[in-house]
């Protein structure tokens, strides 16, 4: 029983650092504000709560396992909600996604 | 397990740090900001569980909360501040 759970904290903790350092190599290499946004918040939105969920499984059934499920629910709920205004906040300032200028030019011919 | 994910968010860390001086917009820089927030939350949660301290889940909790506050924050600040839109 202690192996299994040792086995899906691990599980639980690798894929949250994969996705973590995926993140951050998006937030560094990609060409765009939004696309920055995209990978930001994807990557964290799903990262976050898995390593904390692998932290809580280690930690086992106690008061500081509840605090580690409550970061993670506050989290996915506000991580989307700081990535939503950040990206209307930058539409708004005047920042335009980055568009395939030709691939405009047929759609707009063809309608 | 525990010091690999240490080690993954460092590098993580890192490379958010230099997003956040070379975002070439306020609005990389912000999203810089808040990911390094989360990342710390991530850290305080991983080391004081590796540790051994007592309450860093409240410490923790109390990051991820404040990390969302400012960052709506500074972005209605910057978006009152910013210029009108192309029409």
């Amino acid at each position: 029983m202690s192996l299994l759970v040792d086995i899906l904290s691990g599980l639980c903790l690798l894929a949250g650092s994969f996705l973590c350092i995926t993140g951050a190599i998006g937030l560094l290499r990609l060409p765009d504000v939004f696309c920055r946004l995209h990978a930001a918040s994807l990557n964290e939105t799903l990262g976050t709560p898995l390593i904390l969920l692998g932290l809580a499984l280690q930690v086992g059934p106690t008061l500081t396992s509840v605090k580690l499920f409550l970061v993670a629910v506050f989290i996915l709920a506000s991580n989307p909600t700081a990535t939503h205004a950040m990206s209307r906040a930058a539409l708004h300032s005047g920042e335009r996604p980055l568009v395939d200028e030709k691939a405009q030019e047929i759609s707009s011919s063809k309608s | 397990m525990l010091l690999a994910t240490i080690l993954a968010l460092f590098a993580s860390m890192i490379l958010i740090v230099l997003r956040a001086f070379a975002g070439p917009s306020v609005y990389d820089r912000v999203l810089a900001v808040n990911m390094f927030g989360t990342k710390t939350v991530l850290v305080i949660a991983v080391g004081g569980h590796a540790l051994g301290w007592t309450s860093f889940a409240d410490v923790a909790l109390l990051y991820a909360m404040l990390n969302f506050v400012a960052t709506i924050a500074v972005l209605r600040f910057f978006e009152a501040t910013a210029k009108e839109p192309p029409a």
